[in-house]
């Protein structure tokens, strides 16, 4: 009896104790939980089961061996994506307990001789994946894709094409209205963005970024910084039309401040000067997406967001808020009020939780893959949305998908 | 984003630019009007709007204006509202390269701009609609570029933000620097004359900007001084501004004892008052880099780092150098020397066999000042090594401080205070970092200089500079001036010299 009297005074000294010890080691990063929980560290293996189409090489090895570049851009995810799956351990080679079914189409290797990825074929290379995968396979039919996931990171993700109204006017290609998108466009209640879609980040490439890290105590002596163009000369001189007239409003309120280190020359020591930065500007260009946001995250720097509505990578598993800084398009030209009001212990958190690995990796797509990597965020975004409603199941004879549906051009065949 | 989109774009579609915005406005509208009902538009519309697009772009072609868009905007405004609902389109042209569009602070309605017509500008607004939360709030098409009135930098904030970047700083330093910094004692050996002023500002603005305590003993050959002490009471510094009983003499050899003796002098100050930190020699014409502060707390007893040596007084007549010199230069570096697995095996010193002739020996000579053998800014050590009680860890190897210099002999380096040389630790990457440089020079020892470098009664003789902006001096120097300006630039001279007749009170 006198025994037990101690457990609980004890039992309760320790929970502090303990408590203080985990304070101590999570000083120098932060745990990172977003609305989703803790599930940055998430394991996907063993939680879901995906099915890798064969289709033929036309489709995926052919288009990479024309144009190698491909696996160089930020559209990269892609081919990375087909590559980690064929060996990773969630592949299963049995469909019928299969999660979700992966269709390997690279739609975003058609490049120009500048580099820039053409859209205009790639609705029918889409469409002529599908129809090969429903007519030699009974899975597509059975649930009219709402199974099958697609990796799309264009520009305007699945309405295939660079400019956004032309992207808006052509919307998601009807064929996948029920497939779950994998994209990097996201902004909210617009047009290319499904609901239930999966936001990844632009592919940048983690060797040439690891090459260039310095040490962590290099001082941070640039307020803010930014390379990039503010004005898009060739496709719109007079400017309001790129970037909704936010980088040109950057441009003219902030070429002669100090603290604004904004130019649009390109120096070999991008990286570096990122790392030795306190903010690093991530504004729209004709996406609001950008790959200046994996590489603040992977630089320590703070990422300043300046796209109305737009929806950032895995937005569920990350707390955005809390690591970046979203101004307004409204608002920047305040920006400099805005960011020298933020308090420093917000400043010194966000920093924190930057510092973080389990965040930088989550950004980054490696080879080979790593654990917590931006594979296995997607892996995990699927498995959240597991198990799958029994409506999708449809009935025999039920048929939702209009298959002429959309332009002529895309439904000659590929 | 896409640096080269243009190429593709206008290669694809061919168009002049002059009619990109007509693209704009154009497109705009029927995609709007398709994203508010439903995925088709009509074939006949589009085919209508392409033919008046086709026969706009040859229309400006030949007259080569936008009259495209103005024609098109006054013909078919009216449709235009018709068709959006639910988007805004706001176009704005100018004739200038930059489009400026000035709002003020507190406007805040969304999307109405204020365009200050220029040229052939034309004004056109439309009112936004927002019918219900499935549209996007986020409107495409051309928006002014928001400028505030004043784009220059605010003083307060820029000080806010040099505060959070100190800050961030502060803990970067914490975080991944040195764990537990510990204080610095910095000793500097120095006297009142010409170049004074100029090697410790250097020095002091050096130590302002150390990221640790500093204690800065300074010994002043001759006694205190006001130039001295001046100098330092303006520095910011913690300081001990110590005397030194005798005059520093003119020769360099005896220099370099007499500042030896001045240095034991400050290390018998920290012996007396028991202070703690990291001793350094600091000479105040020295340069020093920022990252030796941060390498010197890595010191346990004592260290030694390699110091560039800059001897060369500029003369031009070197000797040629010898085969084997020219293969491998001699490197002015003083410091320790290792072996591949990191151990201190000797020491690099200076190679004056070259200058041994032509060497400076009275301060303020222009020939070569030679340093000595090892120099004592090359060591920094544990202010606990000289301590008078035998501390637990004071090494063995160390000799106590009483017993030095007691017979009169000369302390040439720091390292006739150990017994052992080989515990000394080598540092910056094993000598490999140069983080300080070593540089005597000096104005001859009689020169004069203004006490306190403060000019008071004004200079005696006034000297008229040859262009000055006052057109006041003698004849001689405004005809010269004359002549310059009619070489460059000749309707200038003739006004200028217009000007001169017209002036009252110039005879020219």
């Amino acid at each position: 009896m006198g025994v037990k009297r101690w457990i609980l005074p004890l039992l309760l000294l320790q929970i502090l104790f303990g408590k203080f010890g985990i304070a101590e080691l999570e000083q120098h990063t932060e745990r990172i939980s977003g609305s989703a929980g803790d599930v940055l560290e998430d394991d996907p293996v063993g939680r879901l089961k995906v099915f890798v189409y064969e289709l033929p090489l036309k489709y995926n090895k052919k288009i990479v061996g024309r144009d190698p570049r491909c696996l160089n851009h930020m559209f990269a995810a892609e081919i990375f994506m087909h590559r980690f799956l064929l060996t990773s351990a969630v592949r299963t080679l049995n469909p019928e307990e299969a999660d979700w079914f992966y269709t390997p189409v690279y739609t975003t290797c058609d490049l120009t001789p500048n580099g820039l990825p053409l859209p205009f074929k790639s609705p029918r290379v889409m469409r002529s994946a599908i129809q090969f995968i429903s007519t030699n396979w009974p899975y597509w039919n059975r649930t009219e894709g709402a199974d099958h996931f697609f990796l799309v990171p264009h520009d305007f993700g699945a309405c295939f094409h660079y400019q956004e109204e032309k992207a808006i006017q052509r919307g998601i290609l009807p064929l996948l209205k029920k497939a779950t998108l994998v994209q990097t466009f996201g902004q909210e209640n617009h047009v290319c963005l499904k609901e239930g879609s999966i936001i990844i980040p632009p592919y940048a490439p983690p060797q040439k970024m690891q090459a260039h890290m310095i040490t962590p105590d290099t001082p941070r002596s640039i307020f803010v910084y930014f390379r990039g163009l503010f004005y898009d000369v060739g496709n719109d001189p007079e400017g309001g039309y790129y970037a909704r007239g936010a980088r040109a409003s950057l441009w003219e309120n902030f070429k002669n401040n100090p603290l604004f280190d904004i130019s649009t020359e390109h120096p070999t020591t991008y990286y570096e000067d990122m790392q030795r930065a306190v903010f690093c500007l991530c504004p729209l260009g004709w996406a609001p997406w950008s790959p200046r946001l994996v590489e603040g995250v992977v630089f320590g720097c703070i990422p300043v967001i300046i796209a109305d509505d737009i929806v950032l990578p895995f937005a569920d598993a990350i707390p955005w808020e809390e690591i970046g800084v979203f101004v307004a398009e409204k608002d920047v030209p305040n920006l400099d009020t805005i960011l020298t009001n933020i308090p420093i212990d917000v400043i010194l958190r966000k920093q924190r939780l930057l510092a973080n690995p389990s965040m930088k990796q989550a950004m980054l797509f490696p080879q080979p893959a790593q654990p917590g990597d931006a594979f296995h965020q997607i892996l995990n975004g699927l498995a959240r949305k597991l198990p799958h409603d029994k409506s999708i199941y449809l009935k025999p004879g039920e048929r939702t998908l209009n298959w002429t549906a959309g332009p002529k051009g895309d439904l000659k065949p590929w | 984003m896409f640096h080269s989109h243009g190429t593709r774009r206008s290669n694809a579609a061919a168009r002049s630019s002059a009619s990109g915005g007509l693209e704009g406005g154009g497109v705009g509208s029927p995609a709007a009007s398709s994203a508010s009902e439903g995925s088709s538009f009509r074939p006949s519309a589009s085919t209508f709007w392409l033919l008046l697009h086709g026969l706009c772009c040859l229309i400006s072609l030949f007259l080569g204006f936008r009259f495209s868009r103005l024609i098109f905007v006054l013909l078919f405004s009216n449709t235009i509202y018709t068709y959006t609902t639910t988007t805004t389109t706001t176009i704005t042209s100018t004739r200038t390269e930059t489009l400026t569009v000035s709002f003020p602070l507190t406007h805040t309605p969304p999307i109405e701009t204020a365009v200050k017509p220029n040229n052939s500008a034309i004004e056109l607004s439309d009112k936004m609609s927002n019918q219900g939360s499935s549209h996007s709030q986020v409107v495409v098409g051309r928006h002014g570029i928001r400028i505030r009135p004043w784009p220059h930098p605010d003083p307060t904030e820029v000080m806010r933000a040099h505060r959070i970047i100190e800050r961030v700083q502060q803990e970067q330093r914490k975080w991944y620097g040195v764990k537990s910094p510990r204080p610095l004692i910095v000793i500097t050996p120095t006297y009142a004359r010409t170049f004074q002023a100029l090697h410790l500002t250097g020095l002091i603005h050096c130590l302002r900007n150390v990221p640790y305590p500093v204690t800065w003993i300074v010994v002043e050959a001759g006694g205190v001084t006001n130039e001295t002490a001046s100098l330092l009471a303006r520095s910011r510094v913690q300081f001990l501004h110590i005397p030194f009983h005798e005059k520093m003499p003119v020769e360099w050899a005896e220099r370099h004892l007499t500042e030896n003796r001045m240095r034991l002098l400050g290390l018998r100050v920290i012996r007396e008052r028991n202070m703690d930190g990291i001793v350094l020699f600091a000479d105040d014409s020295n340069v020093h880099s920022l990252d030796l502060f941060d390498e010197i707390q890595k010191v346990q007893w004592m260290g030694s780092v390699s110091v560039g040596i800059l001897a060369h007084s500029g003369g031009p007549d070197r000797t040629l150098l010898t085969e084997d010199e020219k293969l491998n230069p001699p490197i002015p570096v003083q410091g320790p020397a290792c072996n591949s697995s990191g151990h201190l095996i000797g020491w690099h010193t200076f190679n004056s066999i070259p200058y041994s002739e032509k060497s400076a020996t009275f301060v303020g000579e222009s020939a070569t000042v030679l340093p000595g053998k090892m120099e004592w800014s090359g060591f920094v050590f544990n202010a606990r090594m000289i301590w008078k009680e035998a501390e637990e860890g004071r090494p063995e190897w160390v000799k106590d401080l009483d017993k030095i210099g007691e017979n009169g002999e000369e302390i040439e380096s720091p390292l006739a205070l150990v017994n052992d040389a080989s515990f000394v630790e080598p540092l910056g990457d094993c000598g490999k970092k140069v983080m300080l440089w070593w540089m005597r020079v000096e104005a001859r020892a009689d020169s004069k200089f203004p006490p306190g470098w403060i000019i008071d009664p004004p200079l005696e003789i006034v000297v008229s500079a040859k262009r000055t902006p006052w057109q006041e001096s003698d004849d001689l120097a405004g005809s010269k001036l004359e002549q310059d300006d009619r070489r460059f630039t000749r309707p200038k001279s003739r006004s200028s010299s217009k000007r001169k007749n017209t002036l009252p009170g110039q005879d020219n």
